[in-house]
Protein backbone atom coordinates (compact mmCIF):
# COMPACT_ATOMS: atom_id res chain seq x y z
CA UNK A 1 0.00 0.00 0.00
CA UNK A 2 0.93 3.75 -0.57
CA UNK A 3 1.65 5.73 1.96
CA UNK A 4 3.21 9.89 2.08
CA UNK A 5 6.01 9.94 4.55
CA UNK A 6 7.36 13.71 4.60
CA UNK A 7 5.88 14.32 1.63
CA UNK A 8 7.29 11.45 -0.41
CA UNK A 9 5.51 8.16 -1.50
CA UNK A 10 6.12 5.11 0.05
CA UNK A 11 5.34 1.68 -0.84
CA UNK A 12 5.05 -0.87 2.16
CA UNK A 13 3.06 -3.96 3.39
CA UNK A 14 -0.23 -4.25 4.62
CA UNK A 15 -0.36 -3.52 8.70
CA UNK A 16 2.70 -2.25 8.52
CA UNK A 17 3.22 -0.50 11.97
CA UNK A 18 4.62 2.91 12.61
CA UNK A 19 7.55 1.25 14.68
CA UNK A 20 8.49 -1.51 11.31
CA UNK A 21 8.35 1.27 9.63
CA UNK A 22 10.78 3.96 11.11
CA UNK A 23 13.08 0.64 11.32
CA UNK A 24 13.12 0.34 7.62
CA UNK A 25 13.88 3.88 7.31
CA UNK A 26 17.16 3.45 9.56
CA UNK A 27 15.80 6.35 12.11
CA UNK A 28 16.54 6.24 15.99
CA UNK A 29 13.11 5.97 17.11
CA UNK A 30 14.27 7.76 20.26
CA UNK A 31 15.19 11.05 17.93
CA UNK A 32 11.94 10.95 16.27
CA UNK A 33 8.42 11.86 16.62
CA UNK A 34 5.56 10.75 14.58
CA UNK A 35 2.16 12.47 13.37
CA UNK A 36 -0.20 9.99 11.24
CA UNK A 37 -2.97 12.46 9.42
CA UNK A 38 -2.32 15.39 11.69
CA UNK A 39 -2.40 13.33 14.80
CA UNK A 40 0.68 12.58 17.05
CA UNK A 41 0.90 9.21 18.05
CA UNK A 42 3.41 8.66 21.31
CA UNK A 43 6.12 6.42 21.04
CA UNK A 44 4.60 3.55 23.31
CA UNK A 45 1.84 3.28 20.51
CA UNK A 46 4.84 3.05 17.81
CA UNK A 47 4.85 -0.99 18.01
CA UNK A 48 0.88 -0.91 17.92
CA UNK A 49 -0.58 1.52 15.82
CA UNK A 50 -0.81 -0.23 11.97
CA UNK A 51 -0.72 2.08 8.77
CA UNK A 52 -3.23 2.23 6.22
CA UNK A 53 -3.43 3.25 2.38
CA UNK A 54 -3.04 6.60 2.10
CA UNK A 55 -1.90 7.77 5.52
CA UNK A 56 0.22 11.22 5.33
CA UNK A 57 2.89 10.60 8.25
CA UNK A 58 5.24 13.39 9.55
CA UNK A 59 8.71 11.71 10.80
CA UNK A 60 10.25 14.96 12.69
CA UNK A 61 13.53 15.28 14.50
CA UNK A 62 14.91 18.21 16.20
CA UNK A 63 17.55 20.13 14.43
CA UNK A 64 19.81 23.73 15.19
CA UNK A 65 17.33 26.30 15.80
CA UNK A 66 16.81 29.65 17.82
CA UNK B 1 34.73 44.44 51.58
CA UNK B 2 31.14 44.30 52.35
CA UNK B 3 30.42 45.46 49.22
CA UNK B 4 32.76 42.20 47.76
CA UNK B 5 30.97 40.02 49.92
CA UNK B 6 27.18 41.00 48.89
CA UNK B 7 28.17 41.11 45.18
CA UNK B 8 29.21 37.42 45.65
CA UNK B 9 26.13 36.20 47.10
CA UNK B 10 24.25 37.73 44.81
CA UNK B 11 25.82 36.24 42.31
CA UNK B 12 25.75 32.97 43.86
CA UNK B 13 21.91 33.03 44.25
CA UNK B 14 21.28 34.68 41.51
CA UNK B 15 18.92 31.90 39.18
CA UNK B 16 16.55 32.01 36.38
CA UNK B 17 13.50 30.66 37.26
CA UNK B 18 11.05 29.99 34.68
CA UNK B 19 8.02 28.00 35.38
CA UNK B 20 9.13 25.18 37.42
CA UNK B 21 12.74 25.38 35.54
CA UNK B 22 15.79 27.07 37.40
CA UNK B 23 18.76 28.51 35.06
CA UNK B 24 21.97 28.75 36.31
CA UNK B 25 22.61 31.29 33.55
CA UNK B 26 20.45 33.85 32.28
CA UNK B 27 21.52 32.95 28.67
CA UNK B 28 19.77 31.01 26.27
CA UNK B 29 21.08 30.18 23.70
CA UNK B 30 19.88 28.52 20.36
CA UNK B 31 21.35 26.00 18.10
CA UNK B 32 20.90 27.42 14.75
CA UNK B 33 23.45 28.46 11.79
CA UNK B 34 26.39 27.12 12.90
CA UNK B 35 29.23 25.94 10.60
CA UNK B 36 29.00 22.98 12.30
CA UNK B 37 27.95 20.84 15.06
CA UNK B 38 31.41 20.71 16.61
CA UNK B 39 31.37 24.42 16.52
CA UNK B 40 28.01 24.48 18.00
CA UNK B 41 29.06 22.12 20.89
CA UNK B 42 32.39 24.48 21.52
CA UNK B 43 30.31 27.66 21.46
CA UNK B 44 27.68 26.40 23.55
CA UNK B 45 30.24 25.36 26.31
CA UNK B 46 31.98 28.85 26.18
CA UNK B 47 28.90 30.30 26.41
CA UNK B 48 28.26 29.22 30.23
CA UNK B 49 24.20 28.88 29.00
CA UNK B 50 22.30 25.75 30.98
CA UNK B 51 19.57 26.29 28.18
CA UNK B 52 19.48 25.65 24.45
CA UNK B 53 16.53 25.59 22.38
CA UNK B 54 16.21 23.40 19.25
CA UNK B 55 13.46 23.33 15.92
CA UNK B 56 11.83 20.49 15.13
CA UNK B 57 12.12 19.66 11.43
CA UNK B 58 11.32 16.59 9.04
CA UNK B 59 13.63 14.11 9.59
CA UNK B 60 16.15 13.35 7.37
CA UNK B 61 15.48 16.40 4.66
CA UNK B 62 17.85 19.09 6.41
CA UNK B 63 21.10 17.40 7.01
CA UNK B 64 22.47 15.82 3.76
CA UNK B 65 25.42 13.97 5.80
CA UNK B 66 23.11 12.25 7.83
CA UNK B 67 24.18 13.92 11.11
CA UNK B 68 21.88 14.20 14.04
CA UNK B 69 22.40 17.03 16.13
CA UNK B 70 21.33 14.73 18.99
CA UNK B 71 24.95 13.41 18.87
CA UNK B 72 26.34 16.52 19.14
CA UNK B 73 24.96 17.50 22.67
CA UNK B 74 24.87 16.42 26.34
CA UNK B 75 21.60 16.24 27.07
CA UNK B 76 22.23 15.66 30.69
CA UNK B 77 23.78 18.69 30.47
CA UNK B 78 21.22 20.75 28.89
CA UNK B 79 17.82 21.43 29.46
CA UNK B 80 16.39 22.02 25.68
CA UNK B 81 13.86 24.22 24.73
CA UNK B 82 12.21 23.26 21.77
CA UNK B 83 10.70 26.36 19.40
CA UNK B 84 7.83 26.50 17.15
CA UNK B 85 10.03 28.27 14.48
CA UNK B 86 8.59 28.11 10.84
CA UNK B 87 5.07 27.96 12.35
CA UNK B 88 2.40 30.40 10.63
CA UNK B 89 -0.42 29.42 12.28
CA UNK B 90 -1.88 28.27 15.96
CA UNK B 91 -3.04 25.06 15.16
CA UNK B 92 0.56 23.96 13.52
CA UNK B 93 2.25 25.57 16.85
CA UNK B 94 0.39 23.05 18.64
CA UNK B 95 1.54 20.31 16.31
CA UNK B 96 4.96 21.22 16.36
CA UNK B 97 5.13 21.74 20.34
CA UNK B 98 3.61 18.22 20.47
CA UNK B 99 6.11 16.84 18.51
CA UNK B 100 8.58 18.32 20.54
CA UNK B 101 7.38 17.63 23.55
CA UNK B 102 7.30 13.57 22.33
CA UNK B 103 11.10 13.87 21.41
CA UNK B 104 12.08 15.29 24.86
CA UNK B 105 10.24 12.85 26.48
CA UNK B 106 12.14 9.79 24.54
CA UNK B 107 15.04 11.62 25.73
CA UNK B 108 14.01 11.74 29.27
CA UNK B 109 15.02 16.01 29.04
CA UNK B 110 13.71 18.27 32.00
CA UNK B 111 12.62 20.60 28.80
CA UNK B 112 9.25 18.19 27.54
CA UNK B 113 7.10 20.13 29.56
CA UNK B 114 7.72 24.04 28.03
CA UNK B 115 7.84 25.34 24.71
CA UNK B 116 8.97 28.46 22.86
CA UNK B 117 6.43 29.35 20.99
CA UNK B 118 7.04 31.64 17.73
CA UNK B 119 3.60 32.32 15.66
CA UNK B 120 4.79 34.03 12.70
CA UNK B 121 3.18 36.49 9.99
CA UNK B 122 5.28 36.69 7.32
CA UNK B 123 8.87 35.53 6.45
CA UNK B 124 10.13 38.93 5.12
CA UNK B 125 10.18 40.58 9.06
CA UNK B 126 9.62 37.19 10.82
CA UNK B 127 7.41 39.35 13.35
CA UNK B 128 5.21 37.27 15.33
CA UNK B 129 1.31 37.47 14.60
CA UNK B 130 -0.21 38.47 17.96
CA UNK B 131 -3.43 37.37 17.29
CA UNK B 132 -2.59 33.66 16.21
CA UNK B 133 0.12 33.51 19.44
CA UNK B 134 -2.50 34.41 21.72
CA UNK B 135 -4.92 31.81 20.21
CA UNK B 136 -1.79 29.21 20.56
CA UNK B 137 -0.44 30.32 24.08
CA UNK B 138 -4.31 29.93 25.12
CA UNK B 139 -3.95 26.21 23.35
CA UNK B 140 -0.50 25.06 24.93
CA UNK B 141 -1.52 26.24 28.35
CA UNK B 142 -4.74 24.24 27.91
CA UNK B 143 -2.31 21.36 27.77
CA UNK B 144 -0.02 21.99 30.25
CA UNK B 145 2.54 23.19 28.22
CA UNK B 146 5.09 25.99 30.02
CA UNK B 147 4.97 28.53 27.26
CA UNK B 148 7.59 30.72 26.88
CA UNK B 149 6.15 33.63 24.19
CA UNK B 150 8.47 35.26 21.81
CA UNK B 151 6.47 38.44 21.19
CA UNK B 152 7.39 42.13 20.10
CA UNK B 153 8.26 44.67 22.29
CA UNK B 154 4.33 45.52 22.05
CA UNK B 155 3.51 45.92 26.17
CA UNK B 156 -0.51 45.78 25.53
CA UNK B 157 0.32 42.29 23.67
CA UNK B 158 2.88 41.24 26.45
CA UNK B 159 0.60 41.64 29.09
CA UNK B 160 -2.45 39.38 27.20
CA UNK B 161 0.41 36.91 26.76
CA UNK B 162 0.90 36.67 30.77
CA UNK B 163 -2.75 37.14 31.06
CA UNK B 164 -3.55 33.86 28.98
CA UNK B 165 -0.98 32.14 31.10
CA UNK B 166 2.40 32.36 29.46
CA UNK B 167 5.34 31.28 31.74
CA UNK B 168 7.69 33.99 30.32
CA UNK B 169 6.85 36.41 27.58
CA UNK B 170 9.96 37.39 25.40
CA UNK B 171 9.83 40.37 23.93
CA UNK B 172 11.92 40.52 20.23
CA UNK B 173 14.45 43.80 20.89
CA UNK B 174 14.93 43.97 17.06
CA UNK B 175 13.72 41.59 14.09
CA UNK B 176 15.14 38.02 14.32
CA UNK B 177 18.39 37.39 13.09
CA UNK B 178 19.14 41.37 12.29
CA UNK B 179 21.76 41.94 14.79
CA UNK B 180 20.19 45.67 15.38
CA UNK B 181 20.05 45.33 19.21
CA UNK B 182 17.35 46.86 21.67
CA UNK B 183 15.66 48.70 19.03
CA UNK B 184 12.96 50.46 21.70
CA UNK B 185 14.06 50.49 24.96
CA UNK B 186 11.33 52.01 26.24
CA UNK B 187 8.62 49.58 25.37
CA UNK B 188 11.13 46.91 26.75
CA UNK B 189 10.96 48.64 30.31
CA UNK B 190 6.91 49.45 29.76
CA UNK B 191 6.82 45.61 28.91
CA UNK B 192 9.09 44.30 32.48
CA UNK B 193 6.62 47.77 34.32
CA UNK B 194 3.31 45.95 33.24
CA UNK B 195 4.68 42.03 33.73
CA UNK B 196 6.52 42.36 37.02
CA UNK B 197 3.78 44.60 38.50
CA UNK B 198 2.64 42.87 41.73
CA UNK B 199 4.48 40.32 40.66
CA UNK B 200 8.63 41.11 40.61
CA UNK B 201 9.88 37.83 39.47
CA UNK B 202 7.46 37.01 36.90
CA UNK B 203 10.68 36.05 34.21
CA UNK B 204 10.70 38.44 30.99
CA UNK B 205 13.56 37.73 28.54
CA UNK B 206 14.64 39.33 25.63
CA UNK B 207 14.32 37.36 22.32
CA UNK B 208 15.96 37.57 19.22
CA UNK B 209 17.43 40.57 17.53
CA UNK B 210 20.81 40.98 19.70
CA UNK B 211 23.90 41.62 17.12
CA UNK B 212 26.57 41.83 20.09
CA UNK B 213 27.81 41.55 23.56
CA UNK B 214 26.88 45.50 24.28
CA UNK B 215 23.01 44.61 23.28
CA UNK B 216 22.83 41.92 25.79
CA UNK B 217 24.12 43.97 28.37
CA UNK B 218 21.79 46.40 27.95
CA UNK B 219 18.62 44.64 27.26
CA UNK B 220 20.20 42.81 31.25
CA UNK B 221 20.70 46.42 32.70
CA UNK B 222 17.03 47.79 31.53
CA UNK B 223 15.69 44.49 33.68
CA UNK B 224 14.94 41.87 31.94
CA UNK B 225 15.26 38.26 33.62
CA UNK B 226 17.80 36.70 30.70
CA UNK B 227 18.49 37.00 26.96
CA UNK B 228 18.11 34.12 24.47
CA UNK B 229 20.22 34.90 21.43
CA UNK B 230 21.61 32.48 18.46
CA UNK B 231 22.75 34.22 15.12
CA UNK B 232 24.78 37.04 17.31
CA UNK B 233 26.68 34.14 18.52
CA UNK B 234 26.32 31.64 15.73
CA UNK B 235 27.70 33.77 12.85
CA UNK B 236 29.99 36.04 14.40
CA UNK B 237 33.52 36.02 12.88
CA UNK B 238 34.53 33.88 15.46
CA UNK B 239 31.69 32.19 17.29
CA UNK B 240 34.16 31.11 20.19
CA UNK B 241 35.04 34.52 21.14
CA UNK B 242 31.84 35.62 21.01
CA UNK B 243 30.00 32.98 23.08
CA UNK B 244 32.49 34.60 26.19
CA UNK B 245 31.69 38.17 24.99
CA UNK B 246 27.88 36.71 25.44
CA UNK B 247 28.92 34.99 28.95
CA UNK B 248 30.56 37.99 29.94
CA UNK B 249 28.02 41.14 29.11
CA UNK B 250 24.94 38.76 30.01
CA UNK B 251 26.88 38.67 33.79
CA UNK B 252 28.14 42.60 33.95
CA UNK B 253 24.28 43.65 32.46
CA UNK B 254 23.09 41.53 35.37
CA UNK B 255 25.36 42.89 38.25
CA UNK B 256 24.79 46.43 36.62
CA UNK B 257 21.14 46.36 37.27
CA UNK B 258 21.42 44.28 40.39
CA UNK B 259 23.87 47.37 41.54
CA UNK B 260 21.28 50.56 40.23
CA UNK B 261 23.36 52.57 37.46
CA UNK B 262 23.47 56.59 38.54
CA UNK B 263 21.30 59.05 37.23
CA UNK B 264 22.32 60.65 33.84
CA UNK B 265 22.41 63.96 34.11
CA UNK B 266 23.48 66.80 31.72
CA UNK B 267 26.35 68.44 33.40
CA UNK B 268 29.44 67.63 35.07
CA UNK B 269 29.81 66.15 38.97
CA UNK B 270 33.86 66.25 39.61
CA UNK B 271 34.69 63.17 40.99
CA UNK B 272 37.48 64.38 43.03
CA UNK B 273 37.50 67.24 45.52
CA UNK B 274 36.28 70.50 44.84
CA UNK B 275 38.38 71.79 48.44
CA UNK B 276 41.35 71.28 49.07
CA UNK B 277 42.85 72.27 45.67
CA UNK B 278 46.11 74.35 45.97
CA UNK B 279 46.21 77.73 45.07
CA UNK B 280 45.74 78.64 41.26
CA UNK B 281 48.98 80.88 39.99
CA UNK B 282 47.99 83.87 39.49
CA UNK B 283 47.10 84.91 35.48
Amino acid sequence: MNILVNGAQHDVPERTTIAALLAQLELTARHVAVEVNLELVPRARHGEHELREADRLEVVTLVGGG
Amino acid sequence: MAAGTHASQTRSDDRLQIGAHTLASRLIVGTGKYASYELMGEALALSGTDCITVAVRRERLIDARGQNILDFIDTSRYTLLPNTAGCFSAEDAVRVARLGREILLSLENPGADWVKLEVLADTKTLLPDPVATLAATELLVAEGFQVLCYTSDDPIMARRLKQAGAASVMPAGSPIGSGQGILNPNNIRICLEYLKQGDPDYPVIVDAGVGTASDVTIAMELGVDGVLLNTGIAHAADPLQMALAMKAAVEAGRLAYLAGRIPKKLYATASSPEAGTIAPKPR
